[in-house]
């Protein structure tokens, strides 16, 4: 390919040869919900901290399947786990148990 | 002899299969649970997508089935399957020997009620779709006082494990873009909000009227499902989403929240099937025998469906598989009771 010297900023691009199955599939072992969301938004709609903090259980899970984990765990760092997004989740996932299997898959490095 | 043919539910699809058949020469019983004929057609002022009367097309399918056998106020009491027929008791005393029955009892709106985040029963200023075509029938209800800010939520005890119901209901969006548009031709100042997870505007027509909402009347179309309301002292809603595709949490002031019910299987439907013991699927809505290719048969013999009986449905579609379901019904009569008066004996008699 000719390279025209310009690329998008890594940060900025969505590379899906980066995702990572088999933590993934750890993931999926731990908590298979996080297979059924449909990306509603209503979690992070009534998220307790995402009022002070930007909090999006949504978006969490978005960046896991955009291979951008730190992006993920970062969206979750200020959740205080206290069940709020599980009330409203029309899919009805244990989010809490989501949001913890997440945080212990995604922070081993 | 002709044929009896009992048909459950005097509904837009009751009302034209009855008349199908009684064009091709059945004698055909049709009987509905409520005062009126009509089902929930007779409750809706405009239809989508081009906005004719609901009024119109209820008095033509009306027009349609005169002469047909009318009970109101009638439901089936005890119904036993004897050799080739059925034996049907009607609580209006009356008893009917039928060959083929005809379920279409239709559907129920869901009961917004039990979605009580959303506070429908409970703040002064949260409706239902079905209340907002009563205002446009009527032209009065105390909620709708010249509202500046007006928002629609989609999905209201549809697509909602936690309410029940997994499915879509199919005809509430394609409600919600019609009611939008509506609502700014009655107060064009006003704001309107759509919150959707997913713009199902399948049929023909349908995305020109997404375009119309968007382009003639700024309808504001949000991704994200409302998530909770609360009511502010004054009386106006607090309403809370995602904008999923901004990624930000989003709230807004309402005077008025449209909350756009599904559809769940009738209530009064299930209770003849269970007097039949017909199968139901997951969805609570009756199976249909041999799958997609199959259309109108219960797996009963003898015992049809049509309608929204059968799953959600739009207008078309039910007049549609009415339709289909009367040739059913003919062709099981005319195979089973080969040496009955049917309708092509009859046209023989009259040519
Ligand atoms: C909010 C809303 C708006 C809609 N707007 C449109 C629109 O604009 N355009 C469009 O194309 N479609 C629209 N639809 C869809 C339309 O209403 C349906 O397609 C149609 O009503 C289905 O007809 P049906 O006869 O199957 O059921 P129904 O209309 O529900 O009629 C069933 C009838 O059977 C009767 N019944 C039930 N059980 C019994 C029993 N045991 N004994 C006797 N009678 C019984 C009921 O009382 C009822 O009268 C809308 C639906 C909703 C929910
Ligand atoms: S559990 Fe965490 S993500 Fe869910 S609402 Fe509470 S703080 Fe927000
Ligand atoms: S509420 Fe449930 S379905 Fe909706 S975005 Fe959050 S986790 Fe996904
Ligand atoms: S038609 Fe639209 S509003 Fe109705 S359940 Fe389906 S997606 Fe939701």
């Amino acid at each position: 390919m000719v390279d025209f010297g310009f690329t998008l900023v890594p940060s900025s691009r969505i590379n899906l040869d980066l995702f990572d199955k088999e933590k993934y599939e750890e993931l999926v072992s731990m908590e298979p919900d996080v297979r059924i969301c449909m990306a509603c938004g209503s979690c992070t709609a009534v998220c307790t901290a995402g009022k002070f903090v930007h909090t999006s259980l949504r978006e969490a899970m978005e960046d896991i399947f955009n291979a951008k984990t730190d992006n993920a765990l970062e969206s979750l760092r200020a959740c205080q786990l206290c069940g709020k997004c599980a009330m409203v989740c029309p899919r009805g996932i244990n989010t809490r148990h989501l949001i913890m299997s997440i945080t212990k898959v995604y922070s081993k490095k | 002899m002709k044929n009896n043919i009992l048909i459950i539910g005097g509904g837009p699809a009751g009302l034209e299969a009855s008349a199908q058949l009684q064009r091709m020469g059945y004698n055909v019983i049709l009987i509905e649970k409520s005062p009126k004929l009509g089902g929930h057609l007779a409750k809706w002022d405009r239809l989508f997508p081009d906005s004719v009367p609901a009024d119109e097309v209820l008095g033509s399918l009306l027009r349609g089935a005169e002469g047909v056998k009318c009970f109101t106020d009638t439901d089936v009491r005890a119904i036993n399957r004897l050799d080739k027929s059925y034996n049907v008791r009607l609580t209006n005393g009356i008893t009917v020997l039928s060959d083929a029955v005809l379920v279409a009892s239709g559907f129920d709106l869901f009961d917004a009620v039990k979605k009580e985040e959303y506070g429908y029963g409970i703040y002064d200023q949260v409706m239902t779709n079905a209340d907002l075509e009563a205002y446009f029938k009527t032209g009065s209800d105390p909620r709708i006082e010249h509202p500046g800010r007006i928002g629609f939520a989609h999905c209201v005890g549809s697509r909602d494990e936690k309410a029940g119901c997994r499915s879509c209901s199919k005809v509430c969006c394609a409600t919600a873009v019609k009611q939008a548009i509506e609502v700014k031709q009655a107060f064009p100042k006003a704001e309107v909000y759509c919150f959707y997870m997913d713009l199902r505007l399948f049929g023909r027509h349908y995305e020109d009227i997404y375009l119309k909402a968007q382009k003639e009347y700024g309808v504001r179309f949000i991704r994200g499902r409302v998530a909770e309301v609360s009511e502010n002292y004054d009386g106006t809603l607090l309403v809370k989403a995602e904008d999923t595709v901004a990624g930000k949490p989003l709230k807004v002031t309402l005077d008025l929240l449209v909350l756009m019910a599904g559809m769940r299987p009738s209530a009064s439907g299930k209770a003849i099937g269970d007097l039949l013991e017909m199968q139901v699927e997951e969805d609570g809505y009756f199976a249909v025998r041999g799958g997609i290719a199959a259309g109108q048969r219960s797996p009963i013999p003898g015992i049809f469906l049509a309608g929204a009986a059968t799953g959600p449905k739009t207008l078309p579609e039910t007049l549609a598989d009415a339709r289909a379901a009367a040739m059913e019904v003919d062709r099981y009569l005319t195979e089973i009771f080969p040496d009955a008066k049917n309708y092509k004996q009859l046209v023989k008699e009259r040519w």
